[in-house]
């Protein structure tokens, strides 16, 4: 499903040249479910919006479902992204303005789903995180699992090839942390779909089938859980 | 593009930042109002000053004998110019173009009675080209006409306030009535309307020209000559003139630059320079107006730029989702636009509104009269807003399509 090799970045701000990825390879599959570890400042964020198509590259190739991501304009990149991604946040990311249907039908609306199918089917997803009756809410009437089960939704409703999710439990507590993550273990059996977490916590990280860690711009380990 | 789902997204964005919108908006309104009201001034100023020209034809010109002044062909100054029916025929002969002539004599302010009822009216007898040339509107019966002027005939044709003095109102009982104009009777054979503001203009009496020479003066004297230029020119106009005045020049032997040996009135220069001087205050009202929008547009687009700062994780969110740059740049130009327009709109309806108003309430003075915003101004402007919010929209919107997903989510 993804397949990187030798991935390079480097962020230059006035004279300082920042080399942040220096040679990324790596592999999953389709329905690999793998946790990225890693200290902050090691790269595993600029990895994963590298995957999210949200930053180019600068060396190595990417390839992702078959298709070679490399210079895309931004038009092109919006569109690779509604269609095989699903992003889920450690701060949610939810439009403050907008209830939990109209945020989880959002992606819809970028496939120019019409608005009353796009929130019926966002009714179906939020049944199924059984946040029905909280359907009509704006996020800021939520807990923060209740958000998170929301982001999830969201990234869902396009039904996408793969899920990158950045710390999304980090602003949960250990309960509700647990809980997100029986969420996403459950998506990924059920629908096959390939997750890709990059977390900080051992225990998130020990329910994914795969951990790779990355320590200054390099996979130093791999372990299978 | 221009889906209802993304005027429906506009609305949802709108409605949950009143206070934004309203501040956005009421800059544009107050622009356009006064931009309206401006112009509905200028158009009140133009209105008045028109007024004034009323009671007499656009491109009419009056040359009256005078007295000369200027020493010519070894004739002394002060000589009387004496105009004579010849005088009338060599100018209708000489110039080319005009669509009515007439020749006039000043009979002035004279004793008319019907009965017993009698007042002083000005007299002015006339060819019936006349009736064009002073625009004068028949009420009831008719003008002069030629054969009046073949038979000398004693008929006269009155102003409504003369027939109201005369005839104490009944307009049936003045018709085909001789009236009594320095001791003869005339028949009365119309009722006009002058449109003249002066008074000496309503309580006006036509009689044929040839018939008042015969009763009143026993010669072929005339005292005026008028006549208009019909579709000329203002420059082929300006040639009838001259022509006309060296044709006179001749026949009566006085300087063609003599002022005073000839009196001329030319109305259509009056006309073109006040048109020139209002088409200078327009421009001047439009560029004050422009000026007024332009800051308006200033300001909504300043208040855009805060605006998509503010919402620059809400677009890093949405492009995260797959918004393209081309849908989040339609976004934030057609919200420009909407608040301009409606904003604008509004302001548009309060000035005509308040024109209305004054138009209705206010006495109608000697320079301004009816401040009115027509339907080419209210176009106008429709079309000056939807550019206006356009303008307002496209920086921030380019600005918000520039923004990266990245850092915008990263923003905590």
């Amino acid at each position: 499903m993804i397949n990187i090799s030798n991935i390079h970045k480097t962020y230059v701000t006035g004279n300082n040249k920042l080399h942040v990825l220096k040679g990324i390879n790596l592999r999953v599959e389709a329905g690999e479910m793998i946790s990225v570890m890693g200290a902050s400042g090691s790269g595993k964020s600029t990895l994963l919006n590298i995957l999210g198509i949200l930053d180019n590259h600068d060396h190595g190739e990417y390839i992702l479902n078959g298709i070679r991501i490399e210079n895309l304009n931004e038009r092109k990149a919006a569109q690779l992204r509604n269609k095989y991604l699903g992003f889920v946040f450690q701060s949610f990311n939810l439009v403050s303005f907008k209830n939990a249907m109209e945020n989880v039908a959002l992606p819809l609306y970028y496939q120019s789903v019409k608005r009353k199918k796009r929130n019926a089917i966002a009714m179906e997803f939020l049944e199924r995180m059984g946040l029905s009756e909280w359907a009509q809410h704006l996020p800021n009437e939520l807990s923060g699992g209740q958000k998170q089960r929301i982001a999830i939704a969201r990234a869902l409703i396009a039904k996408p090839k793969v899920i990158l999710a950045d710390e999304p439990t980090g602003a949960l507590d250990s309960v509700t942390s647990q809980e997100v993550m029986d969420i996403l273990t459950d998506i990924n059996k059920k629908e096959n779909i390939t997750m890709l977490i990059v977390t900080h916590e051992h225990d998130i990280a020990k329910r994914t089938q795969k951990t790779i860690r990355i320590t200054d711009g390099m996979i130093t380990e791999t372990v299978i859980n | 593009m221009f889906s209802i789902d993304r005027w429906q997204e506009i609305y949802s964005t709108i409605r949950k930042n009143k206070l934004r919108t309203f501040l956005t908006g009421f800059s544009v309104a107050w622009g356009i109002f006064m931009l309206i009201i401006l112009l509905g001034s200028g158009n009140g100023l133009e209105n008045g000053v028109k007024e004034e020209f009323k009671g007499g034809a656009m491109n009419g010109i009056w040359i009256s004998s005078g007295v000369t002044s200027v020493q010519y062909k070894g004739l002394k100054t002060g000589r009387e110019i004496k105009f004579t029916d010849q005088d009338y025929k060599l100018i209708k002969n000489s110039i080319k173009g005009y669509d009515h002539i007439s020749a006039r004599l000043f009979l002035g302010n004279v004793l008319v009675s019907y009965n017993t009822e009698y007042g002083n009216f000005f007299v002015s007898p006339s060819h019936p080209d006349y009736g064009y040339i002073k625009e004068i509107q028949v009420l009831k019966g008719r003008f002069l006409n030629q054969i009046d002027i073949r038979e000398c005939r004693k008929v006269a044709a009155i102003g409504e306030k003369v027939q109201s003095l005369l005839f104490k109102g009944k307009d049936s009982l003045a018709m085909e009535k001789y009236i009594n104009i320095k001791g003869v009777p005339f028949k009365v054979v119309g009722i006009f309307r002058d449109f003249g503001r002066d008074d000496s203009e309503q309580k006006r009496i036509y009689i044929p020209i040839t018939t008042a020479q015969k009763v009143f003066y026993g010669s072929n004297v005339i005292n005026q000559i008028s006549f208009t230029t019909g579709s000329a020119t203002p420059e082929e106009a300006d040639a009838m003139l001259r022509k006309a005045k060296m044709t006179l020049s001749r026949s009566h032997t006085f300087s063609p630059d003599d002022p005073r040996a000839i009196d001329i009135m030319n109305k259509s220069e009056g006309v073109r320079r006040f048109n020139a001087l209002f088409a200078g205050i327009r421009l001047f009202i439009w560029i004050i107006g422009i000026g007024t929008i332009i800051a308006g547009i200033v300001g909504v687009s300043n208040i855009m730029m805060i605006s998509v700062k503010e919402r620059t994780k809400e677009i890093g969110i949405r492009k995260t989702l797959g918004a393209t740059p081309a849908s989040i740049i339609m976004l934030i130009m057609q919200e420009a636009i909407l608040i301009t327009g409606f904003a604008g709109y509004i302001g548009l309806v309060l000035g005509v509104g308040l024109l209305e108003l004054i138009s209705k309430n206010m006495p109608p003075s000697d320079f301004f009269r009816n401040p009115e915003a027509n339907f080419a101004i209210a176009l106008g402007a429709t079309v000056l807003l939807i550019i206006a919010g356009g303008l307002a929209g496209l920086f921030p919107a380019l600005k918000a399509a520039a923004i990266r997903p990245i850092e915008a989510l990263r923003e905590e």
